[in-house]
């Protein structure tokens, strides 16, 4: 009982990074039909970016509440611009291209960014930690206080949760919460859902749809440095932290199904909780297969509901 | 070093060039030419390069002192670029164009099994300073280690693991590398004798949370937990094992070796083995860590250090008892190799072509890495001072 709440804990923490990438993955191709597969490469960029920013902040020796935020925002900042460049030099110009073409051109930005991180000058291809005092901070179990109750102390002990595991899920949370009100309560969502469901007529009616592509690239952008600067205190920084996770959102992506807000987070949710499970339960000598299950898992799933979890039907128009 | 990273691709690398002259005679015959290949650049570019500084080290002296019966020696040295394909052509070109009359690499497991296929077939003798899988001497009887095997290595941690009184132990192994599955494996061997191993675990390379497993190991609470990995992996596992609060001792093979688990405040009070520590007091140790430092600025040595200057005498040596510069010469003299003084300890090369070497291990603590335990090639405990 016990291993099972933990292993829970663990799972939607873990699960919650994929949750925040698969967003990017959606949105994208929500509005072009695209495959965006740099995205996990954003997601690396946003780490490196922020471990920038944080061993500065820190050799400047400023106190934690200024090094982290100065992290995330720098991240968010710099991957907010990338996003825009990405799209605007790499896919803009191919728009009207078959599909396979800008698929085509996913990969190869996806490799360039890697590429150039794993340059010495740039980051290099040695695996590198945020700085000590971060990790420690963010790392830490959360306690219950002097005066909180005793009951939750009890719980605190029973089951261990890191200030990282409820600032990803608070995080994710929040972050999908605005993605929503922006997608459904604003003008640019609207134009958002116009392009998204007739990308012509939106823009015989006025819709500047170049601009609600660049904005969709730039959030999804930003939602990945989050995810990124998370993990890099989490985990550690290296120029190929992308690949995998990238691999894994966009299945997450297409779990919930493909094009919904509410699909990616549960779709990622439920990753990390399949994945977590099973390198917890599955006998132990192959917990080291535990993507291969989740991949498995996910193909059971897709076989009975094609359109992903929260995916809609829809017909290919002639 | 210890990793197979994929079969050995060299079905067509291995034709070898024809030699003109006969190998080990150069243009100048006042000189004798050795090569090496190392990974000077790429992914372990921080291996191949402290083998090297190891390597010109023992060059540098061995020439003040006269050379070898009186002629000077020259290393040539080509980069692989940490690939198992240059390798191949690396040692190629060694042997066609330079002459040379033995090789001297490669630290990584995989690429001294690629080029080895190379130096068997021309009949060059090859000594490996660093590679621990059992696979590379079994190429062939021109093929020689300078350092201890995976096997050996996995025994020790058995032999440690029984003699700290571990009674339940769990294990956490890395799928995709044989240098890991083989330390388990003889772990095993050696442990399952006298203790139990309640969980086995495994992870793979690019995993990077590990808290389902730790989480899972935690709740049979063994008294210690047998993680053979390379250091990457194993500062994760160590700062997540740390925040589930499992505080049991962690321990391991070489692969810890690195100034990023020394700084750890998480592997603080885990054991590892290796291959010597620059505070072993032995005189032979620490006179090379004084040269060492004197002329590289001051650095210490690594592991890969040590073993690229050992294995350069050990070559120095048996081409100095061989008397010759003749290929075959010199591996019957590297094979008989006994009791040679090396600063990771004495070095005898076995009837397997592998050395028989101690091995210490080492316990991290505040920032260092002590010796806490030494043991003797037939695996006894030895006395530390």
């Amino acid at each position: 009982m016990q291993q099972l709440a933990q292993e829970l804990v663990i799972g939607l923490s873990v699960g919650a990074t994929y949750a925040l990438i698969a967003l990017g993955y959606t949105m994208v191709y929500g509005v072009l039909r695209l495959i965006n597969f740099a995205h996990g490469d954003v997601y690396m960029v946003g780490a490196v970016i922020g471990y920038y920013l944080a061993v500065a902040a820190m050799r400047a020796s400023q106190p934690l509440w200024v090094t982290l935020p100065l992290a995330f925002v720098g991240a968010v900042v710099g991957c907010t611009i990338l996003g825009f460049a990405i799209e605007f030099f790499a896919y803009r110009p191919l728009r009207n291209r078959p599909r396979l073409v800008s698929l085509i051109t996913a990969i190869g930005v996806s490799l360039l960014l890697e590429s150039i991180a794993q340059l010495e000058p740039v980051f290099g291809p040695t695996p590198r930690r945020y700085p000590e005092r971060s990790v420690e901070f963010l790392g830490a179990p959360i306690t219950g206080g002097p005066n909180a109750p005793a009951f939750v102390h009890r719980a605190l002990t029973y089951v261990i949760i890191t200030r990282t595991d409820v600032l990803t899920l608070a995080l994710t949370l929040a972050l999908m919460a605005v993605l929503t009100y922006v997608v459904l309560g604003t003008r640019t969502g609207l134009a958002l859902r116009a392009v998204s469901f007739r990308f012509d007529t939106a823009s015989l009616m006025g819709i500047k749809t170049d601009r609600i592509i660049s904005f969709t690239f730039m959030f999804g952008s930003a939602l990945a440095a989050v995810a990124g600067v998370l993990d890099g205190i989490r985990y550690d920084v290296r120029p190929l932290m992308g690949i995998l996770i990238g691999l894994k959102a966009f299945v997450a992506a297409v779990l919930g199904g493909i094009g919904s807000i509410p699909g990616a987070v549960v779709g990622g949710l439920l990753m990390g909780l399949i994945e977590t499970c099973v390198k917890g339960y599955l006998p132990s000598q192959y917990t080291g297969y535990a993507d291969a299950a989740a991949f498995v898992l996910l193909i059971l799933i897709l076989l009975v509901k094609p359109t992903g979890l929260f995916g809609r039907y829809a017909p290919e128009k002639v | 070093m210890r990793r197979l990273l994929a079969s050995v691709l060299l079905a067509g690398g291995v034709a070898v060039a024809g030699c003109r002259k006969p190998p080990g005679t150069s243009a100048n015959s006042n000189e004798i030419v050795i090569g090496e290949y190392a990974s000077l650049t790429g992914s372990t570019a921080t291996f191949g390069t402290s083998c090297d500084k190891g390597v010109e080290l023992a060059l540098d002296e061995a020439n003040a002192a006269g050379g070898i019966n009186g002629k000077k020696i020259r290393i040539v040295v080509e980069d692989d670029e940490s690939k198992q394909e240059e390798a191949v052509n690396a040692v190629q070109k060694l042997i066609s164009r330079d002459n040379v009359c033995a090789v001297l690499g490669e630290v990584a497991s995989s690429r001294s099994l690629a080029a080895g296929t190379v130096c068997q077939k021309s009949k060059i003798p090859m000594l490996s300073p660093a590679s621990t899988n059992p696979r590379v001497t079994q190429e062939g009887d021109y093929i020689f280690r300078a350092c201890f095997t995976d096997d050996f290595q996995g025994m020790i941690n058995g032999r440690f693991a029984i003699d700290q009184g571990w009674k339940k132990v769990a294990v956490m192994t890395e799928v995709s590398s044989d240098y890991s599955q083989g330390l388990t494996a003889a772990f095993r061997g050696t442990y399952d004798k006298s203790g139990q191993v309640i969980k086995s675990e495994s992870y793979r390379e690019d995993d990077r949370d590990y808290k389902a497993q730790l989480e899972d190991i935690k709740t049979d609470s063994p008294d210690a937990v047998f993680l053979p990995g390379y250091y990457t992996n194993v500062n994760l596992i160590l700062n997540q094992a740390h925040q589930l609060g499992l505080n049991v001792p962690f321990f391991g093979g070489d692969g810890w070796d690195s100034p990023e688990t020394v700084k750890n405040p998480d592997a603080s009070g885990n054991y590892y083995s290796d291959h010597y520590s620059a505070d072993d007091p032995n005189p032979q140790t620490q006179k090379f860590v004084q040269a060492y430092r004197a002329k590289y600025n001051n650095e210490t040595p690594d592991a890969m250090a040590v073993l690229g200057y050992d294995a350069a005498r050990v070559m120095f040596d048996a081409i100095k008892r061989a008397g010759s510069t003749n290929p075959a010469a010199i591996r019957d003299a590297l094979a008989q190799t006994k009791d040679f003084p090396g600063a990771s300890g004495s070095i005898t090369i076995g009837p397997d072509r592998n050395a028989q070497k101690p091995i210490v291990i080492l316990q991290v603590e505040s920032g260092k890495a002590n010796v806490v335990q030494k043991y003797s090639p037939s695996g006894e405990k030895e006395p530390l001072k």
